[in-house]
């Protein structure tokens, strides 16, 4: 059935893209190779397939997740959109248009002003300034320079980099950095938002904030988003619709809900299998801010100030680069003013042993029990990433919500 | 049985001779024609030496060097050394051999970058150009010596053919490996925004290169400098050529004077145009570091609120 190009409500459709890495591609979609398995397929022919007959629809103002394990060929799925990579067969229709057939200047002119992308490892341009990299593909697009630094200063409003359009993206973290991408992209006003993992490479509390945003975001500007992941939580809390991929084949697409009930084969059972929220939640999905954090040179005096206007007893304390050292009482804090130190050293303090951010909360039901104390998190260099609350567990397991 | 045998013969000298004269016969007006088109552009950039006044000159370099070092001992240090360039007698000398090094240099540039563009561009160009670069680089340069006076006669046309011959490798080389190493997700970032071969090129490759380009263009001025000397074997003065007469007069003094004379001029090259390099690397990397963790937590606090 040929597409129908003006059929609106459809934002994406693919049609049987194929995308073929080797030499000599095209015989692979002869009819003797192209049902054989991944690794026969690689031996006869020494081709590798990336994406086998994929087929999409991708409604207009939908929240699309692409989901899979890494090499299922989802970030070549969404690349094939730009045709950043180039599909071996298969036709593309993005907003009506018939991507494949585009010949390079109308390809140029639809990267230009029809869809935006956002990547996982930002793409920033280190020599240009935060406000330049924002406006940059509008001057890509030719804009008058007044014109494209007013639309580029208010995308960057939009992502809360107000006040940074002079400085330069090194200078910037990692959560800041991804801003600027997102400025990027949503500063020409594109018809289609493509996110490629935007959020993997964050720190977990500053991802799943920037997941928050990114759902008010959807709510508020009505973008037809495709968003690529590796994360079943992330995929579950931001997809109007999932399209689970493996080997390079769609397996399942379906609402959220139904791919937890109603799993199409093993496959995605086995990703699902485990989504009882307390195997699919980890520590970094439940975790929060401390409520109160010491640093270690704060001297005794001001830390019991600290606690009294705060009205606490215990306060986690970190050193400079925010490496958890451990847990202070006011008794401690107490008898440390009284013995006049000026420094609160490791051996003052009491250590609860920090857990990781992937542990599933399941095994977390034991510690947190036990402890009168939120469990800290910690990642491999030992920084405090934040700290999980018995309710917040609770609460997770409860509602089935990692953010309530 | 182990000496290789005298049968398996595969001249190519004749060949070669045969080309040369065929060239000499056929192409010398052309080459007569770019002798002539050079050497007026390097008289021209010999008087333009010499018409400055040399305190200006001294002063001049001492207030680059300053500025783009960023330390005022360095600018007196810079200014010094060429005082002591003319304090030695050789102002004239040096100035003539700056010229040499400066067109070479010129032409090694607006050469050489295009070709690390294509080099980097394109996989055949770099397979096809990485040999002969090769063979620039460790050919005897009396190898090309004599046929580069046979193009262009005595003097300092030659010189500089044989010195742009030797020097340009390096610029071509870290060209290419400077927009080779950019990294591909800004390319690719980049590309879906819509850029062109030629946005990609201006707005990313060539400006991130560019530490790696002046790091060629660097090498291809000190190796222009160490050229001089080979140079002055067929009839360029200068610096070189005095360096030359004092060997053959077994003069060591006068030799010292005229070799520190080079040294002097390279040190000042390679000094001021190395802080140029670093100059604006410096800059791209300044900014408050400090204060992106504050505004991170403090909006982390909002959303939570």
């Amino acid at each position: 059935m040929p597409p129908n190009p003006t059929e609106s409500g459809i934002a994406v459709r693919a049609n049987g893209i194929w995308k073929v890495f080797g030499r000599n591609p095209e015989r692979v979609l002869e009819p003797k190779f192209r049902d054989l398995p991944k690794n026969e397929l690689q031996r006869k022919t020494g081709c590798v397939v990336g994406l086998r007959d994929v087929n999409l629809e991708v409604k207009t103002g939908e929240l699309f997740v692409l989901m899979g394990l890494s090499g299922s060929g989802k970030s070549t799925m969404i690349r094939t959109l730009l045709r950043l990579v180039e599909p071996t067969a298969g036709t593309l229709h993005v907003d009506g248009k018939d991507v494949s057939a585009m010949s390079h200047k109308e390809l140029l002119e639809f990267r230009r002003n029809l869809v935006s992308m956002v990547f996982q490892s930002y793409g920033l341009l280190p020599h240009y300034t935060v406000l330049e990299n924002a406006a940059y593909g509008l001057r890509l697009r030719g804009d008058e320079k007044e014109k494209r630094e007013a639309r580029a200063m208010e995308a960057l409003n939009m992502v809360g980099l107000a006040g940074w359009e002079n400085y330069y993206p090194t200078s910037l973290s990692g959560g800041m950095q991804q801003r600027v991408g997102l400025a990027r992209a949503l500063a020409k006003n594109p018809d289609i938002l493509l996110m490629d993992e935007p959020f993997s490479g964050l720190d977990p509390l500053i991802r799943r904030q920037m997941q928050d945003e990114l759902v008010d975001l959807q709510s508020d500007i009505g973008k037809t988003i495709i968003f690529v992941t590796h994360d079943l939580p992330e995929a579950l809390k931001l997809g109007d619709r999932i399209a689970i991929m493996r080997d390079g084949e769609v397996v399942q697409v379906a609402e959220p809900e139904e791919i937890l009930s109603n799993p199409h084969d093993e496959y995605v059972r086995a990703f699902t299998r485990d989504a009882s929220p307390a195997r699919v939640y980890t520590a970094s999905t439940v975790m929060e801010e401390p409520e109160m954090l010491l640093y270690r040179w704060q001297g005794p005096l001001t830390a019991r100030n600290e606690m009294e206007r705060q009205k606490r007893e215990w306060s986690f304390v970190v050193d400079r680069r925010r490496t958890y050292l451990g847990v202070a009482t006011r008794d401690v804090i107490e008898r440390l003013a009284k013995e006049k130190r000026t420094t609160v050293e490791k051996e003052d303090l009491m250590y609860l042993e920090p857990v990781r951010p992937d542990v599933v909360i399941e095994d977390l039901f034991g510690v947190v029990s036990s402890e009168s104390y939120p469990l800290p998190v910690t990642d491999d260099d030992g920084k405090l990433l934040g700290v999980v609350r018995p309710r917040a567990i609770l609460n997770a397991l409860s509602t089935g919500e990692a953010d309530a | 049985m182990r000496d290789f045998p005298d049968w398996i013969r595969f001249p190519v000298a004749d060949s070669v001779d045969r080309a040369m004269a065929w060239v000499l016969t056929n192409l010398g007006w052309f080459f007569d024609w770019v002798g002539e088109v050079g050497l007026q552009i390097l008289i021209a950039v010999e008087r333009t030496l010499l018409f400055i006044p040399w305190w200006l000159a001294v002063i001049g370099v001492g207030v680059v060097a300053w500025r783009a070092i960023g330390r005022v001992r360095s600018g007196i240090a810079m200014a010094v050394l060429l005082f002591m360039v003319g304090a030695f007698g050789y102002w004239a000398h040096a100035m003539n051999t700056l010229s040499v090094v400066i067109v070479a240099v010129a032409f090694s540039i607006t050469v050489g970058i295009p070709l690390g563009i294509l080099m980097a561009w394109n996989n055949v160009v770099r397979n096809m150009l990485t040999p002969i670069l090769d063979a620039m680089q460790t050919m005897p340069s009396f190898v090309y010596l004599i046929p580069a006076l046979m193009l262009f006669g005595l003097g300092r046309v030659p010189a500089t053919f044989a010195t742009v011959i030797y020097a340009i490798p390096p610029v071509i080389r870290l060209t290419n490996v400077g927009i080779r190493e950019v990294s591909t997700s800004v390319i690719e970032a980049s590309t879906a925004f819509g850029a062109s071969r030629w946005n990609l090129l201006f707005d990313v490759q060539l400006p991130l290169a560019r530490p790696s380009i002046m790091v060629g263009v660097n090498q291809t001025t000190m190796m222009a400098l160490a050229m001089v000397v080979i140079g002055s074997m067929i009839g360029n003065r200068g610096l070189g050529m005095e360096v030359l007469l004092a060997i053959n007069r077994v003069n060591i003094g006068q030799g010292f004077e005229a070799g520190i004379s080079i040294v002097f001029l390279a040190i000042i090259i390679d000094r001021i145009t190395t802080a140029f390099a670093r100059a604006k690397k410096a800059k791209e990397a300044s900014g408050e570091e400090a204060d992106t963790d504050a505004v991170e937590e403090e909006s982390t606090s909002k959303a939570s609120a």
